[in-house]
């Protein structure tokens, strides 16, 4: 997978912001300043707990949210704000999104054709109903299922396969950034790996941007090039994998490695699972920005924090 | 030692048996192993239409239905009577006019065959099914002709929950917020108001009869489909499959018409197919008392109230039209039934 960070990014996320307001006096602050880029070819994963506003920021960056504040560019354009024509089918056309229930995201009234199909229906993508069916029928040969699936219904197939369908509607747009929102986690272990690697190998073929979205870390080792770690709401550290998992330095990334269980029965034997909790942590997110530590390994914290971290794990 | 020669033995007249070639380990691409035919393609409607029709009761309720559709379109016209027409013969000796008033059914050839006699009246060549009413009208053919209004009520209803009430509960529920607190407060409103008092409203600033029924069902009767068109809407649009398609870049009404609306049809149809008996007992209800259909038309309820005024003495009178009312409302409640069961399962197709 060719990642190329000699372009300008895809995607430039800038202090974005998403506040929901749950009653006059109370806002919950899903996301917080979050910036981050991804690269054309990039797989960015996004790791945090529950709650930590991972698919919030997906939702705002595809717009299915309107963003509280800050800047989003897509392909240069900026798709913050109300969107001219243009944009608004650069924006539903380019960037797709692959969702994480694979029952609850097929229509179940509508064929599988259908389904995959509806993005050219409503950008009328092709001149006759011919050319329709070969497109879908070459994005269902590229996902792994059969031309005669095409007039079934999403009840008559298992979840993997559902998962496979959903690929193949965002796969249709030829996107250049694919929000994938915990798109394996309904899955069962042995179907994820399918999965995951069928992203792979599009990846391959066609050079899409992959924002990976996932609780499971080992996944997300796994198929990203760089990580970020989020936590209430607000990007914590951040770099590439091999930074990440190399030298974790805020605490609560090192909690989050601690808790992966090793393959090998020695090293898992004497694995302890670090704990963190914010309130007794002594951290005030309010105060720290994030921070350049070396390459692309951005941590968030003070300067005293920072130095701490860093002198701990050097 | 025997016994381990005889299994070597055994194994070595495997080996030469069979030798496996390098061909063994090539895929055999003359199966198609993405073809399963385990799930033939059955369509949703399909499904339903099975479903229903191996519904006894529904299938009677869908042929009463049809039945009385035909008798209602055919049956005026199964004899020479108009129904406003009063049956009299001009009797040449006083010169009167002897109208055939109160008559019980008659039909004279079953009469001959069972009695062997004539009917000795003015009457004795003439058929009528139902008899006649105290006017010396035809009943079968006012029963029919007063079954056609039902009908159009009924569709009249059909027309008021699909265009007005599930647009509106569709559109209130998909915009939600603002616009759909409007729009509930004005179905609260609406619903607070009993349908009598507006019936006595518009009886005064309009002329009675069926045009003054169908504006008071107009008033009142999309409500209970606006509320389930509503939660539905509720139900569905938080879906992710309704995300997906936005962010493909559908607009509202693709989302609404194209891929909600098909998701709710179940209990639209199945509200709709109740909400008709009660449309269809409102007019019989408001043209009992008066205020519905105006003389010399009828309606199954402006029968039955002459029937009723009569019931001690004529107690034929009120059977038919009593009789063709309860099967429609049984009708429309079997098939409402069925079709609910017929569209409901959606476990079955999750
Ligand atoms: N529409 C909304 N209204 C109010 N609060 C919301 C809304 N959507 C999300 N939140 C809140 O924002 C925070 C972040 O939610 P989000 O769904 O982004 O978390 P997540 O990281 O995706 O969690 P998970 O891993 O469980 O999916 C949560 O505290 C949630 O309660
Ligand atoms: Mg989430």
């Amino acid at each position: 997978m060719a990642a190329d960070y000699s372009q300008e990014p895809i995607l430039k996320v800038e202090h974005m912001k998403q506040y929901f307001k749950v009653s006059s006096s109370f806002t919950v602050k899903a996301v917080d300043d979050v910036s981050f880029d991804i690269y054309p070819g990039e797989t960015y994963g996004l790791v945090g707990e529950s709650g930590s506003g991972k698919t919030t920021i997906g939702r705002g960056i595809i717009r299915l949210y309107d963003p509280t504040d800050g800047k989003i560019t897509f392909k240069g354009a900026d798709i913050t704000g109300k969107l001219d024509k243009d944009t608004f089918k650069l924006l539903r056309t380019k960037m797709q999104m692959i969702f994480q229930d694979p029952m609850a995201s097929l229509n179940p009234r509508k064929k599988i054709g259908d389904i995959i199909g509806e993005g050219l229906d409503i950008h009328k993508m092709y001149s006759t109903k011919e050319e329709r069916k070969q497109k879908i029928d070459r994005i269902l040969a590229m996902v792994g299922l059969a031309a005669e699936h095409y007039d079934r219904y999403p009840y008559q197939f298992s979840g993997g396969q559902r998962q496979r369908v959903g690929i193949a509607r965002a796969l249709i747009m030829n996107p250049e950034l694919i929000i994938a929102d915990e798109c394996i986690s309904a899955l069962d272990v042995s179907i994820q790996a399918q999965v995951v690697n069928l992203m792979k190998d599009i990846q391959e073929e066609t050079g899409a941007a992959y924002l990976f979205i996932a609780h499971d870390l080992s996944m997300v080792k796994y198929i990203s090039d760089r990580i970020g770690v989020l936590h209430l709401g607000r990007m914590l550290e951040t770099g590439t994998t091999q930074e990440i998992f190399s030298r974790p330095l805020h605490p609560y990334t090192r909690s989050l490695l601690s808790a992966i269980p090793s393959p090998n029965p020695r090293t898992e034997k004497g694995r302890t699972a670090l704990e963190y909790d914010y309130a007794t942590s002594g951290l005030d997110y309010d105060k720290g920005t994030l921070t350049k530590v070396e390459g692309s390994h951005y941590v968030h914290g003070t300067a005293k924090e920072i130095a701490e971290w860093m002198e701990s794990t050097s | 030692m025997s016994v381990q020669k005889a299994v070597q033995s055994e194994y070595a007249l495997q080996q030469s048996a069979y030798e496996p070639s390098a061909e063994d380990f090539v895929f055999d691409k003359s199966i198609d192993i993405y073809t399963d035919r385990n799930y033939a393609s059955v369509g949703f409607w399909k499904g339903v239409f099975t479903r229903f029709f191996k519904n006894v009761r529904a299938v009677i309720g869908l042929v009463i239905i049809v039945v009385c559709m035909f008798l209602a379109l055919v049956g005026p016209h199964m004899n020479r009577y108009g129904y406003s027409d009063i049956q009299s013969v001009y009797d040449q000796e006083t010169g009167k006019e002897i109208t055939a008033r109160s008559l019980p059914p008659r039909i004279p050839w079953l009469h001959r065959m069972i009695s062997g006699e004539e009917y000795q009246d003015e009457f004795a060549d003439r058929t009528f099914l139902f008899g006649t009413d105290s006017l010396g009208r035809d009943l079968w053919t006012r029963v029919w002709y007063g079954a056609r209004v039902s009908l159009l009520i009924a569709f009249v209803t059909i027309f008021i929950d699909m265009i007005v009430g599930m647009s509106f509960g569709l559109i209130s529920g998909y915009f939600g917020g603002f616009a759909d607190d409007v729009m509930q407060r004005f179905v609260e409103i609406a619903n607070s108001i009993p349908r009598l008092v507006i019936v006595g409203v518009l009886a005064t600033i309009m002329p009675k009869g069926i045009g003054l029924v169908i504006v008071a069902l107009l008033l009142t009767e999309w409500i209970g489909m606006s509320k389930i068109a509503r939660a539905e809407m509720l139900k569905n649009k938080e879906q992710e499959y309704i995300m997906a398609s936005r962010t493909l870049g559908a607009g509202s009404g693709r989302i609404i018409f194209i891929d909600i609306l098909p998701n709710t049809i179940g209990p639209i149809i199945t509200q709709m197919m109740f909400s008709i008996p009660t449309a269809i007992f409102t007019e019989a209800f408001l043209s009992f008392v008066g205020v519905g259909i105006m003389l010399p038309q009828c309606s199954i309820g402006s029968l039955i109230e002459d029937g009723f005024n009569n019931i001690t003495t004529l107690p034929y009178q009120i059977v038919p039209p009593i009789l063709v009312l309860a099967f429609l409302m049984l009708a429309f409640n079997f098939v409402g039934d069925g079709l609910r069961e017929a569209l409901a399962p959606r476990i079955e197709d999750m």
